[in-house]
């Protein structure tokens, strides 16, 4: 506004210096200076309405032009409201389908992550022989800080859960042990208090603890005295430190919400000082000012080579593994929402395209006025920009629209979609988003204007001008069939693309896991704190009277514990070597496995099936002799002969080493997912009984244990009555984190299941698109042909041939269509196969299928109009003439 | 729309005119505002009386056509004048307009004065 504000002013000088002038005049020709100053005031006239009139010339002047074609445009709009609303909508279609996945994009990828300078943070792991993204031991972790010299800061975190007494009911509290340099890496300041110092998260330092902002408001009212107050959580008193604001999502591995953060030395694990110990520890670094991700991996790769070198028995190859904290934090989506934003962007093609098509097919009845405007001297430019600043107002329209309709879509899906989108909270209109719709809209009205703006203001107006608007139909019906076959071939590519991912969805649905979920349950279970401390005897006498509870149930039809991994939602490795052959020198040449810990009948509960020998039985408790039953894969890679059952072997449990018998072998099972688990490096499995656990390992379960259970009636009730059977074991025992297992299946694949959705509604909207399309070109078609097709069934052509005549023209661009589509689509779903399981690219029953569907469709499209078509009275039809 | 300015009609009534006369007055020199509308009365003998209401508008329009340019002055009891300066545009323009007037004054000329026996 400044420039206004200054032409103002200056005109306002302008006119008070002429004033001035006019008065200097009279006063030189003898009158008085007040009377000089009034007259030439009264003869100069109304300086307000002057000023107005003047500043006019410069005002809106330019805009003047196009605020014409506007004005004109909307009255266009209001004299054909129905078509104007189908254009308008058809582009909120498309314009709001791409806002909505813009902004999801938006969200996840593009905006910042919600820490200072954030590209500055990266995601450490140990990494193992076999395995990139191991945790990292304590020890470890605490001479990598030491050593380096890239990181700035350096903190290792890893998720626990307290049992929280002496507030109200005993209640299980998510937390992370954290070490002291975690927060600062992170650059996070406390709302309230301060966070861990160095040296506070040392094994034997004064218990404290600091909790989030909402346990804050939860537990305290949100009061600022809270710092000092006491915690007691596992039976122990912690003095609280400081508050962490809301903003933060602490564990790195999915960045999810923790209550409560603990330093690492408060952990009671007894093997947390243990070097070869991994114990689900990650890392969080922020590199110094100019150091590189590939520098700092340097740096470290030297750090853990002198590691190497001092503790060859447990670090041998094992390295450090840095990877940028937002790399890991979307890695795994990205391409599916990269994918995704090419498929709606084919969505908005085809609304553009539709849209060119309806203004083209409108355009006839404007050729007239056009070729008036044109004769009358409007130059070919200013029609194409009457005609443009049409095509762009519609755009306009469309594009608030489908802001609108994208800015409450989005929240709705996020809400009801089965998402396992990172960051999803972070997902909103902002400006950008804003921006991109507005760009968007304008570019959309661009394309779908141009075509027909640039083919109906052809010089050759005046030959249309005196053929009374009939002719030259054969130009733009060729325009008009091209758009088609290309909208055609578009909505092939994606319904071949969505076809492709329900298809490979599908096919994972029906990978054997092996073992059966239907009916399955697991639970988290934590003991009464005071059992954290009591001896191993009285812990199994614990779980033993849990697991008889249980089963006593009506409908339980078998319990166990499970310490170990569990199938798709932890994992935990086992080493061991083989009795008879020399022992491997380190953990690298050493025989890995996946490690369950489980009772007796977890076989029953998973139904895994078992192969050779026998599983584990009461008997194979802390007295019996140790035992262990492998799997199929264990079996035939280091057993080829078939002769596993029988055969000893060396289990690790710490550093101590204890011989075992394999007694049986069971089926494998999809530790690693439905669709990755073939190419994973670890898939021997080692299945060991819980109570055969040393002491020490027994001491840490009371914390934590996993429950699974079979039932054959899964319902509220099962849960009700699980939990008061807990209850009445003890008020101070907790059950947590309730899963089925076909629910824990199902979200392992919620992440394609998102995107074949929304590559799905993609792909019908696209259908829809180009189905109304079609529909509309071959009614305009018709509607121009009448005259011939009047004439023709005057000289008495048959219905049939008639119709013939309407379904040829759309098999040919239907045809054409799908021709151009099949090829794109063979071209572009290549870029797929990261997507895919199970399904090549180039499947040709998906594509038949989509080529048959759409050519029914496009039948449909052409056979309505076609019927009107023989209703033509030849009579009329020919009155024309 | 609001309802047009009361000038607007004179304008488009003078316009060719007014700006025929401007271009003309400025041909002599720069000159402002006031100095080209006393001019303009004094080259007609006190019959053309431009008003102000006009000679403004017409200003800017002709400054935004490029045929003038503004040019900020001090004048001698050092008040900030705007003067116009004709440009070679202008120049151009002052002798179609000029051209164009002579026609239409023949043409006119010739209607109310018709040669007589023909």
């Amino acid at each position: 506004m400044g420039w206004f504000r200054r032409k103002e002013k200056e005109l306002q000088q302008e006119i008070e210096a002429h004033l001035e002038m006019a008065a200097q005049d009279r006063i030189e020709r003898g009158e008085s200076p007040e009377q000089a100053a009034q007259r030439a005031k009264r003869e100069f006239g109304n300086v307000a309405l002057i000023t107005e009139t003047t500043s006019d010339t410069w005002n809106w002047a330019w805009l003047e032009p196009f605020s014409q074609d506007v004005r004109y445009g909307l009255r266009m709009f209001a004299k054909t409201p129905a078509y104007t609303a189908i254009a308008i909508l058809t582009l909120a279609l498309g314009i709001g389908a791409n806002t909505a996945l813009f902004s999801v994009v938006n969200g996840v990828l593009l905006n910042p992550l919600p820490f200072p300078d954030p590209n500055q943070l990266v995601i450490i792991h140990e990494s193992k022989p076999n395995f990139d993204q191991g945790s990292i031991s304590f020890p470890n972790f605490l001479d990598w800080q030491r050593d380096n010299k890239s990181f700035s800061a350096m903190g290792i975190s890893r998720g626990y859960a307290f049992i929280l007494t002496g507030m109200g009911d005993a209640e299980q509290v998510n937390a992370d042990f954290v070490s002291s340099g975690f927060f600062p890496a992170l650059g996070l300041n406390p709302i309230l208090g301060r966070s861990f110092l160095p040296g506070e998260d040392q094994v034997g330092a004064t218990p404290i603890v600091m909790i989030s902002e909402g346990f804050w408001r939860r537990k305290f009212g949100s009061q600022p005295d809270v710092l000092g107050r006491v915690l007691t959580l596992d039976a122990k008193n912690y003095t609280i430190v400081g508050v962490v604001p809301a903003s933060f999502h602490g564990g790195i591995a999915g960045l999810r919400e923790r209550e409560l953060y603990a330093p690492v030395g408060q952990w009671s694990n007894p093997i947390l000082m243990n070097r070869g110990a991994g114990l689900g520890f990650h890392g969080v670094g922020r590199l110094k000012p100019g150091v590189t991700v590939k520098q700092a991996q340097a740096d470290m790769d030297v750090v853990t080579q002198n590691l190497a070198a001092a503790y060859p028995d447990v670090n041998n190859g094992v390295g450090s593994k840095l990877a940028p904290l937002k790399e890991q934090i979307i890695g795994d989506v990205q391409p599916y929402l990269l994918v995704l934003l090419a498929a709606v962007g084919c969505v908005l093609l085809i609304a553009c395209v539709n849209v060119a098509n309806l203004l083209l097919a409108r355009a006839s009845g404007r050729t007239q006025e056009l070729a008036v405007r044109v004769s009358l001297g409007a130059s070919r430019a200013r029609v194409v920009r009457q005609l443009l600043t049409e095509s762009c107002l519609l755009a306009f329209f469309g594009g608030v629209l489908g802001f609108l309709i994208a800015a409450s879509g989005t929240r709705t899906a996020l809400k009801v979609l089965p998402v396992a989108l990172p960051r999803a909270d972070n997902v909103g209109m902002d400006a950008r988003v804003l921006i991109f719709t507005m760009a968007l809209s304008v570019l959309a009205g661009l394309l779908f204007g141009l075509v027909p703006a640039l083919r109906v203001s052809r010089p050759d107006l005046h030959e249309k001008l005196k053929q009374g608007g009939r002719g030259g139909s054969g130009v733009r019906h060729s325009t008009q069939s091209a758009l088609v076959v290309t909208e055609t071939a578009l909505a092939l590519v994606l319904l071949v693309g969505a076809g492709l991912m329900l298809r490979s969805l599908s096919r994972l649905w029906n990978v054997d896991p092996g073992f059966d979920p239907e009916n399955v349950v697991t639970f988290g279970l934590s003991l009464p704190p005071t059992t954290m401390t009591a001896s191993p005897e009285a812990i199994r006498t614990a779980f033993r009277e849990f697991d008889r509870r249980l089963r006593a149930i009506p409908g339980v039809a078998a319990v166990s514990q499970s310490w170990g991994a569990v199938p798709i939602s932890s994992d935990d490795e086992q080493l061991f070597w083989i009795e008879g052959q020399p022992k491997p020198t380190n953990d690298k040449e050493m025989n890995w496995a996946i490690g369950y810990i489980v009772e007796p009948e977890y076989l029953n509960a998973m139904r895994i099936p078992l192969r050779q020998g026998r599983f584990f039985s009461e008997q194979d408790n802390e007295r019996g002799p140790r035992v262990v039953v492998v799997d199929d894969v264990l079996a035939s890679k280091y057993f080829p002969h078939g002769d596993a059952v029988g055969k000893r072997i060396q289990i690790r449990n710490n550093q101590d080493w204890t011989g075992a018998e394999i007694v049986g072998v069971v089926g494998h099972v999809k530790q690693w997912g439905l669709d990755t688990d073939d190419t994973e490096t670890v898939r021997a499995q080692l299945y060991i009984p819980c109570m055969q656990m040393p002491a020490e390992f027994i001491g840490m379960t009371p914390s934590g244990s996993t429950v699974i259970i079979r039932s054959d009636r899964m319902n509220s009730g099962l849960l009700e009555a699980v939990r008061k059977a807990s209850r009445e074991m003890s008020s101070q025992q907790v059950i947590f984190g309730v899963q089925t297992m076909s629910g824990i299946i199902s979200e392992s694949l919620s992440t394609q299941r998102f995107s074949m959705i929304l590559f799905g509604i993609f792909a019908a909207v696209a259908l829809l698109l180009a189905t109304v399309g079609m529909y509309g070109v071959i009614s305009f078609l018709v509607g121009q042909r009448t005259h011939e097709i009047g004439v023709r069934i005057a000289l008495g052509a048959e219905r049939g041939d008639v119709l013939r005549l309407v379904l040829a023209q759309g098999a040919k661009m239907a045809g054409w269509g799908i021709a151009i589509g099949s090829v794109g689509a063979l071209l572009i779903t290549p870029l797929l196969r990261r997507l895919l399981f199970g399904v090549r690219p180039a499947d040709p029953l998906t594509l038949v299928t989509v080529a048959l569907l759409l050519s029914a469709i496009a039948m449909l499209a052409c056979y309505l109009p076609a019927r009107r078509a023989l209703g033509v009275d030849c009579m009329a039809a020919l009155r024309y003439e | 729309m609001p309802p047009k300015p009361r000038y607007q009609n004179r304008i488009e009534l003078l316009q060719g005119t007014l700006d025929l006369l401007i271009l003309q007055t400025l041909l002599w020199g720069p000159q402002h505002g006031y100095g080209i509308s006393q001019a303009i009365r004094l080259n007609s003998g006190d019959v053309l009386d431009v008003e102000t209401g006009s000679l403004y508008p017409a200003l800017h329009r002709l400054e935004r056509q490029k045929w003038i340019k503004a040019e900020w002055k001090t004048s001698e009891n050092r008040q900030r004048i705007k003067e116009y300066r004709l440009t070679a545009a202008g120049r151009k323009q002052l002798l179609t307009e000029r051209s164009r007037w002579n026609k239409l004054s023949d043409a006119i000329a010739g209607i109310l004065n018709p040669v007589a026996g023909e």
